[in-house]
């Protein structure tokens, strides 16, 4: 099995032939522009740090790994812990089931606070119970704005994603757009249909939805074209996330379509395009203040007693616009990956 | 798939498919239908019959710019399902080519970013990683014998985890940063990612790409003895070592193939859109077996071509953007998306069998 049918030294020229060129290349070919070099220094938020006793807060969320969305969220639940003198245990699956398994995990371990996402309230429910009833108090973040209150949770910190697509139809209502396509990335996903179907209800046009598969980027760019052409008459194109809307842009650019773009979520680049006006607007949910928050009023709880939103009313973080007239504003602290 | 025992004898020279060969019982059928026999016929059959009927059901698709379109989505598929084919034929599968796409984009970004280099030494380092990776997946499977489902497998969840916890910790975000304006990016999107205009369309590079690749991969098949091997090891293994086949050589260097693929493809995902996020590409390794599935190659080795992966890949962009052409219910979209692929490998089976019924 081990025996090579070709002599050793046939395989290795080819190999000592790339790395003698990438180390030319290497030696002689800095880029002029762009890259680390021209990236500012970013300090990341900073409060100093309390001196109260240590706690380990576990924070599970229903995120797919490697999006820049929730990224943000955990790196505002980590600027809350590193102030609040907190030990952050960070745990995310996109299965309901498994995050169950998560939160019970977090029980097991008999973390001092729990801050989880209700994207799917139904299969949680009974392990948030478990958690109440060990005493370890529960916030809700993100997702499960309907559910927070009847499951026991101490306060909820998000956006109800059916008033910020309301927020969001209303807004381009007015501009004269008659025809809207709402772009899915995620078939099935009850915070995504509920964005778009708030859209629908609050714009006075059309809107059509789109499905796309949002892992895999030339389709999402080849399935917006299409649509656009099979339908002329789309004049506003709303996506639900920062990589989707700057995909899109590229669409529209390549079709000839009048359509403008607007969307939720934010991230650097996308700031960028809203800078630039390829992007018309974005509603910020604001993941940074989510993520903090939930951290910091299990703090709060813990030392104080204190109830963020009084135990009533949850704590809402959007919807917050991103236009041309307040990007400026913004752009430093999206350039950190924290807004 | 290769460890599983073949009935049929061993293959010393390969099944050769080409009219050229005259054994007595091809002589016996007609040209047609002997034509109708070879799996990218059914097919093209098949990928034709769909064509028609988007063409009567979604009057957007008559449109020439909608098949330049529908052409870049399969090509995007198309050039890494050319390697999954030829991999497949040698009787091994790559499930971590998806992963693997990403992977090398990241590498060429953040090494370019990072050290703010010219784009050009990301990329030739990318392309090093990549081999790189298919090295290790080849070697791996013919250092343990373990199926190559397992090997990749490992390697597909190992690349998934390193693709989001590397990009993290270099970049303290999920995304890679934008390169669009550092030195050679132009260049590199020139020739990854550029388009140019046939008669008013829009054509991407990469459909010129997809069909250079795979007339080189129909030549290396059909008329050198390099192709010879992957029909035989993907035949039967050990009569193909039996009569000097070097079986080791060959494995290993379909999986670098792959790797070469993989990069091509990441490198095209990082010019046309400028970053990429690591947690993209899952699920895309399952598509590029299916197009070389649908193109006909054989889930158990040994048997297949470079160009019916082509219609497959077409077959598939062709599905997916139809559907949005057609204007149709979005909530079906993927039932309609498995219906017509079903419906269409069907057709393609059909006509072989009929063909090769005597």
């Amino acid at each position: 099995m081990s025996r090579m049918s070709l002599p050793r030294s046939r395989r290795i020229v080819p190999a000592v032939a790339v790395a003698a060129a990438a180390a030319l290349v290497l030696a002689g070919c800095s880029s002029s522009s762009g890259g680390k070099k021209a990236e500012e220094s970013a300090a990341g938020v900073s409060a100093g740090k309390a001196d109260t006793p240590r706690l380990t807060i576990a924070l599970v969320t229903h995120a797919p790994s490697g999006d820049t969305f929730w990224d943000t969220i955990r790196k505002g639940a980590e600027a809350a812990a590193a102030k609040d003198n907190i030990k952050l245990i960070y745990s995310n699956d996109e299965t309901a089931s498994d995050q169950a398994a998560l939160v019970q995990n977090a029980i097991d371990q008999k973390v001092d606070g729990i801050a989880v996402t209700l994207a799917k309230p139904d299969a949680l429910e009974d392990v948030v119970a478990k958690a109440e009833k060990a005493g370890i108090p529960v916030v809700g973040l993100n997702a499960g704005l309907d559910v927070w209150k009847e499951q026991g949770l101490l306060s909820f910190f998000g956006q109800d994603e059916s008033i910020s697509g309301e927020a969001l139809g209303k807004k381009i209502d007015g501009t004269g757009v008659k025809h809207a396509l709402c772009v899915i990335q995620a078939q099935g996903a009850v915070n995504l249909e509920q964005r778009c179907a708030g859209v629908k209800k609050a714009f006075g046009g059309k809107t059509d939805i789109l499905y796309v598969n949002g892992t895999d980027m030339p389709s999402v760019k080849s399935t917006i074209t299409a649509k656009l052409k099979q339908d002329s008459s789309i004049d506003e194109v709303v996506t639900l996330g920062a990589p989707i809307a700057l995909t899109a842009v590229q669409a529209v650019d390549e079709t000839g379509s009048k359509a403008k773009i607007a969307t939720f979520d934010l991230n650097k680049d996308l700031v960028k395009a809203i800078e630039a006006g390829t992007i018309e607007f974005a509603v910020d949910q604001q993941p940074y203040l989510q993520g903090y928050l939930a951290v910091d009023s299990l703090w709060l709880y813990k030392n104080n007693g204190n109830f963020s939103g009084g135990g009533e009313q949850p704590v809402l973080t959007g919807p917050a616009f991103v236009d041309k007239s307040n990007v400026k504003a913004v752009a430093g602290f999206a350039a950190k990956g924290t807004r | 798939m290769s460890m599983t025992q073949h009935a049929e004898p061993a293959v010393t020279t390969p099944p050769a498919p080409g009219p050229k060969e005259t054994d007595g019982r091809t002589a016996q059928r007609s040209t047609a239908l002997r034509l109708l026999a070879r799996p990218e016929v059914g097919v093209f059959l098949g990928a034709l019959a769909v064509l028609l009927f988007f063409l009567i059901t979604a009057p957007p698709m008559r449109d020439a710019g909608s098949m330049a379109n529908i052409l870049y989505q399969s090509s995007t598929i198309g050039i890494m399902a050319l390697p999954v084919a030829l991999l497949m034929i040698g009787g091994e599968f790559d499930l971590s080519s998806g992963v693997a796409v990403i992977a090398s984009a990241l590498t060429a970004a953040m090494i370019t970013y990072q050290l703010s280099m010219n784009v050009w030494v990301g990329v030739l380092l990318a392309l090093a990683m990549s081999l790189a990776v298919g090295f290790l997946n080849g070697w791996l499977l013919v250092r343990t014998g373990l199926p190559s489902f397992l090997i990749t497998l490992g390697t597909f969840l190992i690349l998934q985890g390193i693709n989001l916890a590397v990009t993290k910790l270099v970049t303290g975000n999920v995304a890679t940063d934008d390169i669009s304006d550092m030195d050679g990016f132009s260049q590199a999107k020139a020739v990854f990612a550029s388009s140019f205009d046939v008669g008013g369309v829009e054509v991407k590079i990469t459909v010129v790409w997809w069909l250079v690749f795979a007339a080189l991969a129909t030549w290396v098949l059909l008329r050198t003895r390099y192709g010879n091997w992957i029909f035989a090891v993907g035949g039967n293994k050990d009569s193909a070592r039996a009569v000097g086949v070097p079986v080791t050589f060959t494995k290993i260097s379909l999986f670098m193939l792959v790797g070469f693929g993989a990069w091509f493809v990441g490198m095209h995902q990082l010019f046309a859109f400028n970053t990429v996020q690591s947690g993209e590409g899952v699920g895309q390794e399952l598509i590029y077996i299916a197009a070389a599935v649908i193109g006909g190659c054989l889930l158990t080795g040994g048997a297949g071509s470079a160009i019916g992966p082509v219609f497959g890949a077409f077959m598939f962009g062709m599905v997916q953007q139809g559907i949005v052409y057609a204007g149709w219910n979005p909530d079906w979209f993927k039932a309609f998306l498995g219906v017509m692929l079903l419906g269409a490998t069907l057709i393609n089976l059909w006509v072989s069998r009929a063909a090769t019924r005597r």
